[in-house]
């Protein structure tokens, strides 16, 4: 099967007062149809150039970007790819652009060109997607960060994409709010069938995805599941990033000379595996 | 709070004014501007307050409130009024020092106040009967036309919207940034008009470049929804004349009319 996302031996630079920067250093990544990739690494990694990438707002500077097999310098496929490889974006009062929230869900569709009678079915589909019928006809700015962000998402729903680009979409959010978008996002995933490409710094959300990939300088550094990423508790550390905190306090146990496996992702794994010891 | 405030002041009801088309409620509009200044005697003025209170009623919106929408234009009205009771020459009623009061002063004086207060509430009726959007959604519907000699209407209507969506967001920020000053020691409550005013540049630094980080983030949230100015779009909610509509601009064609009787008699 014909992969979602194929970035192939990406380089991009910009200029920074003169300076030329390298944003991303031959980047190669393949993501599957119906996956969830998580992409990690902290400020200045290059994943939020990478993200814009995807959705054609970027162009590489060597190598290329495609989606769905439509590459993004194709000047004729740039709105195809816009509509199939949708994109949430951190800051949720920057991406609401109507006043009202069901004409902000609508947005979308109405750029694309959609029929009327369509654009009403998809903004309900779209919001009820993301549980949030009971607020289309509130104003935006009455609502929680939480809510802005699944508005902003449910924005992109309506527009029928294959794929969701998140660029660290919870970064701005209090926890009960990060935990509103997370649980859509999973159920986008799941329910939806929508390949999810997920950046962020907060470990705990890379979890259950898929795949993980690690970024620092423009560079992809580690790559697998969840399970063998968090693995290498000394390499991330030496990155300067975290790891889940189970994953950490299994790591410490196993130094001290505790039996338990490296690769404990979750609380209910820990309390099984403690229970397994005598 | 900063935040209650809206702008152009849209009072729900669910009147039949509210339902009426933003194209038809922004001619009428126009005409009744037209019409305040076709009239060249009192006698027009009463048809006028009979076409506003008629309206009003229908709206259902308190007069009181009409009212009150006349407190912020009070000095205008005021200075119209001294204006013309003390710049216009003709027979003297009254001399007071180097200035002189004349009957033309006064009718004058009277008139163009009357003008102005019934402009200022016959205008305000269409910003609290019609919601913002469609105020902007009827504005580009009737500047299309002028597509043709270049008028971009599509990207004033977007402007419109924008800023509409943008005005709470920065008075938040405004509130947060005023906020985080007064900690830090800043005073904005004291000191003459020019103080203040010098207290005001700390805050708008600060919240012009947030404003020019917002229009670039938010730049970028549209390319990626796929906007690409007005054309190929459709909308979700079209705008459409109905029988109201039609009978609403017949009657205010009607008293258009009795105007320009009222001028010729």
């Amino acid at each position: 099967m014909k992969p979602m996302i194929e970035v192939e031996q990406v380089v991009f630079l910009y200029k920074n007062n003169e300076e030329e920067i390298t944003a991303l250093n031959n980047v190669n990544i393949q993501v599957k149809k119906g996956e969830f990739v998580v992409i990690i690494g902290h400020n200045g990694s290059g994943k939020s150039t990478l993200a814009k990438h995807i959705n054609a707002l970027l162009l590489p500077t060597e190598g290329r970007v495609k989606v769905k097999g439509m590459d993004t310098k194709d000047e004729e496929h740039i709105w195809s790819i816009r509509q199939t490889a949708g994109m949430v974006f951190q800051n949720p009062d920057n991406q609401i652009v109507a006043t009202i929230v069901e004409e902000d869900v609508a947005f979308g569709p109405e750029n694309l060109g959609v029929e009327p009678k369509e654009i009403r079915n998809r903004v309900g589909e779209a919001l009820r997607i993301v549980d949030m019928v009971e607020y289309s006809e509130k104003a935006p700015h009455l609502l929680s960060g939480g809510q802005k962000q699944r508005i902003a998402i449910a924005g992109v729903i309506a527009m029928r994409p294959d794929c969701i680009i998140f660029d660290e979409p919870t970064a701005m959010l209090d926890p009960s709010g990060r935990r509103e978008v997370i649980n859509t996002i999973k159920k986008l995933n799941r329910e939806e069938k929508i390949t999810i490409v997920h950046i962020t710094h907060f470990m705990e959300e890379a979890v259950e995805a898929d795949r993980v990939i690690v970024m620092e300088d423009g560079k992809i550094v580690l790559e697998g599941t969840p399970r063998e990423v968090f693995s290498q508790v000394e390499q991330l550390k030496g990155l300067g990033l975290d790891v889940p905190q189970v994953t950490d306090l299994a790591h410490e146990l196993l130094k001290d000379g505790v039996e338990l496996p490296k690769d404990i992702l979750t609380v209910d794994e820990m309390v099984m595996e403690l229970c397994r010891l005598k | 709070m900063l935040k209650d405030i809206t702008i152009g002041q849209h009072y729900p009801t669910g009147s039949v004014i509210h339902k009426l088309d933003p194209r038809t409620k922004i001619l009428i509009t126009f005409a009744l501007i037209v019409g305040l200044f076709i009239i060249n005697r009192f006698v027009g003025y009463i048809f006028v307050i009979a076409f506003i209170a008629a309206a009003i009623t229908i709206s259902k919106i308190p007069f009181k409130y009409m009212i009150k929408g006349l407190k912020p234009l009070y000095v205008l009205i005021m200075i119209t009024f001294l204006i013309n009771v003390f710049m216009t020459s003709g027979e003297i009623l009254l001399s007071i020092g180097p200035v002189n009061v004349t009957r033309e002063g006064v009718y004058q004086a009277v008139f163009m106040a009357m003008r102005l207060i019934l402009l200022v509430i016959g205008t305000s009726l269409l910003t609290l009967t019609t919601s913002p959007i469609m105020l902007t959604d009827g504005i580009e519907h009737l500047l299309n036309p002028f597509k043709k000699i270049g008028l971009p209407a599509h990207e004033l209507a977007m402007m419109m919207t924008i800023a509409l969506r943008f005005i709470p967001t920065l008075l938040e920020e405004t509130d947060k940034i005023m906020k985080a000053q007064i900690a830090r020691g800043a005073d904005f409550e004291s000191g003459n008009i020019i103080n203040r005013a010098k207290s005001l540049v700390p805050l708008l630094v600060p919240l012009f470049i947030s404003a020019f980080r917002r229009a670039d983030e938010l730049a970028m949230a549209m390319e990626a929804r796929c906007y690409r100015g007005g054309e190929h779009r459709t909308r979700m909610k079209a705008l459409k004349m109905e029988k109201r509509d039609f009978i609403s601009s017949g009657i205010t064609m009607v008293f258009i009319g009795i105007l320009f009787y009222t001028r010729a008699m």
